[in-house]
């Protein structure tokens, strides 16, 4: 029975306590998995009480507003949630090279795993990769001093960190859910489904969904209103057009989702019926809702990382984008496209042919615009320069694997062959091979073209190219040979299987897996080196790599206020312009005062309470719900009167600050770019390119 | 030979990649076009992408450079075109087959009915009009068209036969349905491929196509074989469980396979209509439900209303 204080929260759903009551070879992994949770925390306390940096931790990171730390936060978040992520995988694939006739994993603890693989990795890894590359460049980009409300910035974020830390309690205390990233009822229904699992992950996503709306609502408002003198929507730098699109999908994306969830949890605490079995539930009203956020969340996913693509093309191979027009009007298509496919996603319903042919050519629509985006960054490449740069190898893994993908896509937007690969390991590989290659590499290769406009310094090469090439290898080995397994008939979401058959392919994903969790561990030790090394490293004078946009154009790290006297733009590479005419590091006539949005305990506490609401509504300790959510709605409405008054920087400071750059600039001899990667290199560059006639 | 290990033993083919009837055949000969067809708007790049990164890396100054180029209206229109075409091919190929291979659509006015209930792990196959009934064991004659209805009474399941038709999901509370004819003799192998609990993937099913001969044989068989699938049994066997596991609270050895006279017609539309009376089904009479009671879950009387499912389709 439920306990007033305690709600249904009991020793035994201590993770722990379990493991030693019932030691077995799955209690003991996840017990494992879980202390890292405390003692994990009570390490990272430790530090920071040794180095004393409790105080800065909350004067310059929890209470920031500043876009670009937020931004920092949101990829930090993500590294440690995808460190769970590649962990889970391993796990999955190396169990599944032994499984036949029966693995080392018990089928619970496998479903435990791939569900919160899944739901990890694309709403916890995957979001807040782009929504945090987004934070970090699109205010840069368009030459803004921030987003145009900081402070509902602050509150997406740790909205977001909140659910990602209800899904990580998950692992210590009770058991997240079974039914797959998904979550589609009437599995995870009451009457089936009792226990904390789809509780926990309608909390998690639910709570990490409002923070993405509100980040949608807050990109598109900024992108509109706060761009640059002169930056009009033809001269906006790519990845701020990809963002553009993904806060615009965020926005009529993300409610489906809320909705069903909203519906779902209805079902489950309220004994509502939308998707239960009887009194005229219908559990495929779910699967329509559920697809019309999840396949617009797909172009979420990519629509940066093509920003990406698009950037690093032109500057990399020292050349103006291939077919600028071409490629917006081709981002703007998918964006309206993506929400007219969701239907493919279960094309077995047992729906008309008519109906399913009509999705089905829908979705080889949007095959379009694709093929002409990869078709322009090959003509952005033709007759350039390229650098072999870690961004250039990830661009590569990305022509040939997201090729791959699409074609992949292809075959599975054929109803007729659907009704054989549908739920298989073929559609397994295709969304890995388009999530990895697409998604991961375009925020992998974004991660090492921003970094040094974040910290100042540049990553290593050396280690950055041997981690892209082992992304690319152990993508290859892991997921190609789950498309003949799918073809063979091996379905999804399989613990065990009694086809020798499909051994050999799993041996080799399982090899695969291994490369990649390498690939991890290679990315933590080029960011460890590249830190080691920062100095030799360092870029002060802010543009490493001859860069083309506005971001370039002040130095690294980006100081507080962005840009000292905010730039005007008369063309698409602002900056190479300006290097071209010679009047990049001109001496500016007039500072005036900048006033930057406050430090805010705002979003934390709004943050922690929601936190706090969905454990308590999981547990169901009421009494806790309803005293967070009061705290919640207390702390906005307190917040809500504080007086806006913003924090000051005179123009002498940024006058100092500024001219110095400047003077500087001006004063040393920029570097070719045969001295990229070299200690020569302080971000300054100098054309050394004579264009062939 | 114990009844799994007979699975393993014999030739058996669960893929559309050794199809057993004709649709499979034309869903493989799709997949072969489609790939085909697509690889002319792909394979430029995996020619391209190679060739270009290599010619105009920065160390070849032999190659051109023109970092002002940035359109070209030819290529442009070669951009959008191609692909364009392509997918109107794929688009007019796409429609004609989905049609085509519609596993809703009949394939001969004088089908076999079949009916197919899903079950955590198992599949119970209901022969109305022969008054039999099978567990984990589809048998159909040989040329002849079988129309199968299906639904579930516990989760959402997706029943697939890859070796002739692939799969359509099976929904509590609903009917879908499946069209398909077995070209020849042979064993095949099914399966639930929808994530379903803990032993979903241990869900699969024999296929058997036998010579109409020796199906109506079977078929005598399993009425005299003394097993009756009555609401009792039915009960039991909606209990979580492979059907191996169900056997010993059936009283059946081992070795025997779940062959039942099925004295009930109106099974099937029992089950169905066990979600739409306007009651709850509470959580003892799910099955599926942790706490599922087979003794509180005997699907409606036989006086009660019988849900008639509607064709969605014509």
């Amino acid at each position: 029975m439920t306990d007033t204080l305690t709600g249904n929260l009991t020793w035994d759903s201590i993770m722990i306590v379990k493991a030693i009551k019932d030691p077995n070879f799955n209690t003991i992994i996840t017990a494992n998995a879980a202390a890292m949770i405390p003692v994990g925390t009570v390490l990272i306390f430790a530090i920071l009480t040794w180095t004393k940096y409790w105080k800065k931790l909350f004067s310059e990171w929890i209470t920031t507003t500043d876009h670009k730390k937020l931004g920092i936060m949101y990829v930090i978040f993500a590294m440690i949630m995808l460190f769970r992520g590649v962990v889970e995988g391993t796990l999955m694939r190396i169990n599944q090279a032994g499984a036949l006739d029966g693995g080392m994993l018990s089928s619970d603890h496998f479903n435990q795993l791939f569900t919160t693989h899944g739901t990890t990795m694309i709403f916890f890894v995957a979001m807040p990769l782009i929504i945090g590359l987004m934070n970090f460049v699109v205010p840069l980009q368009i030459g803004a001093r921030d987003v145009a409300y900081p402070v509902l910035n602050q509150i997406s974020f740790w909205l977001t960190a909140a659910g990602g830390s209800l899904i990580t309690i998950s692992l210590l205390i009770g058991e997240f859910s079974t039914g797959g990233w998904s979550n589609y009822p009437p599995y995870t229904g009451k009457v089936i489904n009792p226990g904390v699992g789809p509780d926990y992950w309608l909390l998690a996503v639910g709570l990490s969904g409002i923070g993405s709306t509100l980040t949608g609502v807050n990109f598109s408002l900024t992108i509109y209103k706060l761009r640059a003198k002169g930056m009009r929507f033809m001269r906006m730098p790519l990845f701020v057009w990809t963002s553009l699109c993904t806060s615009i999908l965020l926005i009529f994306a993300m409610p489906p989702l809320t909705a069903s969830i909203i519906m779902l949890g209805l079902d489950r605490y309220l004994g509502f019926h939308f998707f239960t079995n009887d009194l005229g539930g219908n559990m495929m009203s779910y699967a329509n809702l559920f697809w019309m956020f999840g396949h617009p969340e797909v172009y979420i996913l990519i629509l940066p990382a093509f920003g990406v693509m698009s950037e690093i093309s032109a500057t990399y191979a020292a050349k103006s984008l291939y077919g600028y027009k071409s490629i917006v009007a081709a981002t703007m298509c998918i964006a309206v496209l993506s929400f007219t496919v969701w239907l493919h996603h279960f094309f077995t319903m047992g729906q008309s042919a008519t109906i399913n042919a009509a999705f089905g050519i829908a979705t080889l629509l949007i095959a379009i615009p694709t093929g002409v985006k990869i078709y322009d960054w090959l003509a952005t490449l033709f007759r350039g320069r390229i650098r072999f740069t870690t961004p250039i190898i990830y661009l590569s893994g990305f022509f040939i694997l997201f090729t791959i993908g699409g074609l992949s896509g292809i075959v599975l937007a054929n109803p007729t062959i659907d009704f054989q690969v549908h739920n298989s390991l073929f559609l397994v590989a295709h969304f890995h091979n388009v999530i990895i290659p697409g998604t991961l590499f375009g925020m992998l290769a974004g991660i090492h073209y921003w970094f040094p406009k974040s910290f100042g310094f540049r990553l290593l090469e050396s280690y950055g190219r041997v981690t892209a090439m082992l992304w690319i290898i152990g993508f290859c080995l892991t997921f190609f040979p789950l498309y003949p397994l799918g073809l063979m008939g091996m379905t999804r979401r399989t613990v065990d299987y009694m086809d020798p058959a499909y051994q050999p392919y799993m041996f080799v994903a399982g090899a695969g897996a291994l490369c990649l969790s390498a690939a991890f561990v290679g990315l933590l030790l080029t960011i460890w080196r590249s830190i080691v090394h920062r100095k030799e490293l360092a870029v002060p004078l802010g543009d490493p790599w001859d860069g083309r946009t506005l971001e370039w154009w002040t130095p690294s790290p980006a100081p507080e206020w962005n840009y000292a006297v905010l730039p005007e733009v008369d063309a698409i590479d602002a900056f190479t312009l300006a290097k071209e005419r010679g009047t990049a590091y001109a001496p500016v006539d007039k500072y005036t005062d900048i006033t930057l949005p406050p430090s805010r305990y705002y979003g934390f506490i709004v943050g922690l309470l929601a936190a706090t609401m969905g454990f308590a509504i999981v547990w169901y300790i009421w009494w806790l719900a309803i005293a967070s959510l009061t705290g919640i709605v207390i702390t906005v409405i307190v917040y809500g009167y504080l007086p806006q008054c913003g924090h000051v920087i005179p123009a002498s400071e940024l006058a100092e600050a500024d001219e110095s750059w400047r003077r500087r600039a001006r004063a040393e001899r920029g570097i070719s770019r045969d001295e990229e990667t070299a200690v020569s290199n302080q971000g300054l560059a100098c054309p050394d390119l004579i264009p062939t006639p | 030979m114990t009844h799994s290990a007979s699975i393993l033993l014999s030739v058996v083919s669960d893929s559309f990649l050794r199809p057993m009837g004709s649709i499979a055949d034309a869903q493989r000969e799709h997949l072969i076009r489609v790939v085909l067809l697509t690889l002319i708007a792909v394979g430029p790049v995996f020619i391209a992408a190679p060739l270009i990164l290599w010619r105009y890396r920065r160390g070849n100054a032999q190659a051109a450079y023109r970092p002002k180029w940035n359109s070209n209206k030819l290529l442009e229109s070669l951009m959008w075109g191609v692909p364009m075409l392509v997918i109107t091919l794929l688009g007019i190929t796409l429609w004609r087959m989905t049609h085509t291979l519609d596993p809703y659509r009949s394939l001969s006015t004088d089908p076999i009915r079949l009916q197919v209930i899903g079950l955590d792990w198992k599949w119970v196959f209901l022969y109305p009009d022969e008054g039999v009934a099978t567990v984990d064991e589809l048998i159909v004659p040989t040329g002849r068209a079988v129309s199968m209805h299906l639904t579930t009474d516990t989760v959402m399941q997706s029943f697939r036969v890859s070796a002739l038709i692939g799969q359509v999901y099976a929904m509590p509370g609903m009917v879908t349905e499946i069209h398909l004819i077995a070209a020849e003799d042979g064993e095949m192998r099914g399966m639930n491929t929808q994530f379903s609990g803990l032993e979903f993937w241990k869900q699969k099913f024999e296929v058997h196509a036998r010579e109409p001969n020796d199906f109506a044989h079977v078929m005598d068989q399993a009425r005299n074989s003394g097993l009756s699938l009555t609401p009792e049994v039915y009960a039991l066997l909606a209990e979580q469980g492979t059907a191996d596991e169900a056997r010993p609270n059936l009283g059946v050895s081992k070795d025997t396979p779940l062959r039942f006279a099925l004295p009930d017609k109106d099974l099937f539309m029992r089950v169905v209509a066990r979600y739409h009376t306007g009651k709850p089904v509470n959580a003892p009479s799910q099955p599926g439900s942790p706490s599922y009671q087979p003794s509180c879950a005997v699907p409606p009387p036989a006086d009660a209303p019988l849900y008639m499912p509607m064709s969605t389709h014509d």
